[in-house]
């Protein structure tokens, strides 16, 4: 009898995760499946078979040039990672072996900065940019990107780093390894999976950001965030277009983020069930 | 040997020499059906400008004009063109953000423009940018429906025919709404229709004085009558559609009438995408024998921020994008009906144009009856049909957009909205220092 009840649970359990997860994909299907309809057939309502056409990805294409802007994504949302990565390692390795008394209050203070909307700072921000030349610069972007996101990519490694036992340090420290040595050969080793779901997240984060990646570029270095917002139109209903470049541009991040959710899913839950 | 020597170095030198000369310019612009017709033709450009190179940067509206305005506000020189639209032009001319253009060639025939475009274009007689394409608004209507309805769509139509027809084509049955109007907040999308509508009922932003006029009787005649117009004939949820959501609507054979931008006119007419293409009728925006009609007028321009350091490459090539040229250009590549209309007089004197959209006519009389600088049937201190030229518009527009559109979807009453748009008026006007 408890068997059965379990069995029953179970399949009632999965048959409503499947429901959940078909909800929050819905959309991004229905993205997928416009983007094979023409123009007309986008715009007569709701139906879930395309005629198939791929002329909107044709046309997308001759429209705008999809490499030079999904390059950009590749660079800065690699790129952000790796300079983030850099400096929240070493950061979160203070944090989380050396704590302070102010060091609870100085991560409240990171997250604190993710709290403000970003359009409070466009003005002084977009003013620095003009004013050092990187308007429209990869370099310049990275950086920004790597400092918006820089405070989860440290909470996260603190989060990690905390579960590993502070004795591994100690005894490597006793055999003489310098504090980089024990950073490099013995920490960053035993935190790969931490460090590798960070990254992860952190790429997804800066592939998406749609804010300033917009308002700080204009040819050079703009990513597909800007490449779907040239499709959006105030006069004129080309969805299936929207819909192609929409597709185009989450299709490099969703594979990805498949091939990787093992260590997705452990990076977001890491912690959860201490 | 050395002569080939010589030879490959002087040409490689050359090449050079050229490359390092070729300016490029970067053009900001939005994804309308015409702007992107231009970017495919821009080859024509470029092979009589061989030393200019054009960049484009397509963004979505509201995101476009927040990013030219940051650009231009602190002088990024980002852009070299910019797309702007005839609220912006008078605010930044004033502002000297704009350069004037009087190098637009000699054959480019400025007069040429339609006098009511250029005057939104111009501060001091000077103009600050050229017209792309031009537009008002008029009604659109389902001939066989108003045959149905046993009507006939007079030319100039008054609100009261308007209400009378929308009453008869109703047929929710058959999924047939009267009449589709903007309902979605936005001072460039509800209030682009409310306030030319208004501006048809006597009402007015402000009086002489730059004092808020939400609280006097045309208002509430306005809203109330708009109100009631589109809970009795018009579409369901219409407080979330704007020109778009409305376009599909009419497409798909879903309205009865629609009142918009005449750009629409070249889409409900393609036998493409529109359902009901062979069955549209067109007319003036209605009036209420008050002497101003509902209609708007709006031009997407072209502008050259003061900004820039290309000011001369970037003026030959909004020469050439808004010249009669590029005119013929359109339509020898795609026909007369792809031309960007609404900004010269000659193309409505073309025999041909006129053949190939039989909307050209009503555009431009509609056009021609809107009055961007006596817009209101009482006087007001202010520039624009469908908006109000100062900086706090856009702002205050949106927030009573707002206020309108939760009244049209039964969130509060007329007279509430009408109240609470006084009082966020009263205080922006305050707070400009337009009122004590």
């Amino acid at each position: 009898m408890a068997r059965a009840v379990t069995t029953q649970h179970k399949t009632i359990a999965t048959a409503a995760a499947w429901i959940v997860a078909l909800l929050i994909f819905f959309p991004i299907l229905y993205t997928i499946i416009t983007s094979f309809k023409s123009e007309q057939e986008a715009i007569q309502g709701f139906a879930l078979i395309p005629s198939g056409t791929f002329e909107s990805y044709s046309e997308v294409q001759q429209q705008s040039g999809y490499f030079k802007f999904f390059f950009n994504s590749v660079l800065l949302s690699v790129g952000s990672t790796i300079l983030a990565l850099l400096i929240a390692v070493p950061a979160a390795w203070s944090m989380a072996f050396s704590p302070t008394k102010r060091t609870k209050d100085i991560l409240m203070w990171m997250l604190s900065t993710k709290m403000m909307p970003a359009v409070a700072v466009l003005f002084p921000i977009y003013l620095i940019f003009r004013d050092t030349g990187l308007l429209d610069s990869r370099i310049g972007l990275m950086v920004m990107l790597m400092l918006i996101n820089l405070p989860i990519v440290v909470w996260m490694l603190y989060t990690y780093f905390r579960e590993i036992p502070g004795e591994i340090l100690e005894a490597a420290r006793m055999d003489g390894a310098s504090l980089w040595k024990e950073i490099i050969y013995v920490l960053t080793p035993m935190a790969v999976p931490g460090i590798a779901s960070t990254m992860l997240l952190n790429i997804i984060l800066a592939w998406n950001e749609a804010f300033w990646t917009i308002r700080l570029t204009t040819t050079n270095a703009a990513p597909l965030t800007a490449f779907i917002s040239s499709f959006s139109s105030p006069q004129g209903l080309f969805w299936a277009k929207l819909s192609a470049a929409s597709t185009l541009a989450i299709a490099p991040i969703l594979i990805m983020g498949w091939f990787s959710q093992k260590q997705l899913v452990r990076g977001l839950t890491f912690g959860a069930v201490k | 040997m050395k002569l080939r020597t010589l030879t490959l170095g002087l040409l490689s030198a050359s090449a050079l020499a050229f490359a390092a000369h070729a300016e490029s310019i970067t053009i900001a612009t939005v994804n309308n059906g015409d702007m992107v017709r231009m970017q495919k033709l821009t080859d024509d450009f470029t092979k009589a400008n061989p030393d200019i190179q054009l960049n484009w940067v397509t963004l979505e509206e509201n995101v476009l004009r927040e990013r030219v305005t940051t650009d231009i506000a602190t002088k990024g020189g980002q852009y070299d063109v910019m797309t702007i639209g005839t609220y912006e032009v008078p605010i930044w001319a004033k502002q000297s953000w704009l350069l004037p253009l009087d190098k637009l060639g000699d054959d480019y025939d400025v007069k040429d423009i339609i006098p009511a475009i250029a005057g939104g274009l111009s501060v001091d007689g000077k103009l600050y940018a050229a017209p792309f394409y031009g537009e008002s608004s008029f009604v659109m209507y389902r001939k066989d429906l108003m045959e149905k309805a046993g009507l006939k769509m007079p030319d100039a139509p008054t609100w009261d025919f308007i209400k009378q027809a929308a009453d008869k084509m109703t047929d929710r049955a058959n999924g047939v709404n009267g009449v589709c109007l903007r309902g979605k907040a936005g001072w460039g999308e509800n209030m682009a229709f409310l306030t030319a509508m208004s501006n048809s009922f006597g009402a007015r932003w402000f009086d002489e004085n730059w004092k808020p006029q939400f609280d006097q009787p045309e208002w509430k005649n306005t809203l109330q009558f708009y109100v009631d117009l589109m809970k009795a004939d018009g579409p369901e949820g219409a407080s979330s559609n704007g020109f778009n959501e409305n376009l599909a609507l009419f497409q798909q054979g879903k309205c009865g009438m629609w009142i918009d931008a005449t750009v629409a006119a070249s889409f409900v007419s393609d036998p493409k995408a529109s359902q009901v293409a062979d069955k549209v009728g067109y007319a003036l925006a209605p009036d209420n024998g008050l002497g101003k009609r509902g209609n708007w007028l709006w031009a997407w321009s072209l502008a050259i921020p003061a900004g820039t350091q290309k000011a001369d490459a970037a003026e030959k090539f909004v020469s050439w994008a808004t010249s009669k040229h590029y005119a013929e250009l359109v339509a020898s590549k795609e026909g007369w009906a792809n031309v960007p209309p609404g900004t010269r007089s000659s193309l409505y004197a073309n025999a041909e144009y006129q053949k190939a959209a039989p909307f050209a006519k009503m555009t431009l009389d509609s056009i021609n009856a809107a009055d961007p600088t006596h817009p209101t049937v009482k006087p007001v201190p202010y520039v624009g049909v469908q908006f109000v030229a100062i900086p706090e518009f856009q702002g205050l527009g949106t927030t009573v957009g707002q206020l309108f559109s939760a009244a049209l979807a039964g969130q509060s009453s007329v007279d509430d909205a009408l109240k609470q748009a006084q009082d966020a008026a009263t205080a922006a006007m305050t707070e400009g220092g337009y009122i004590k």
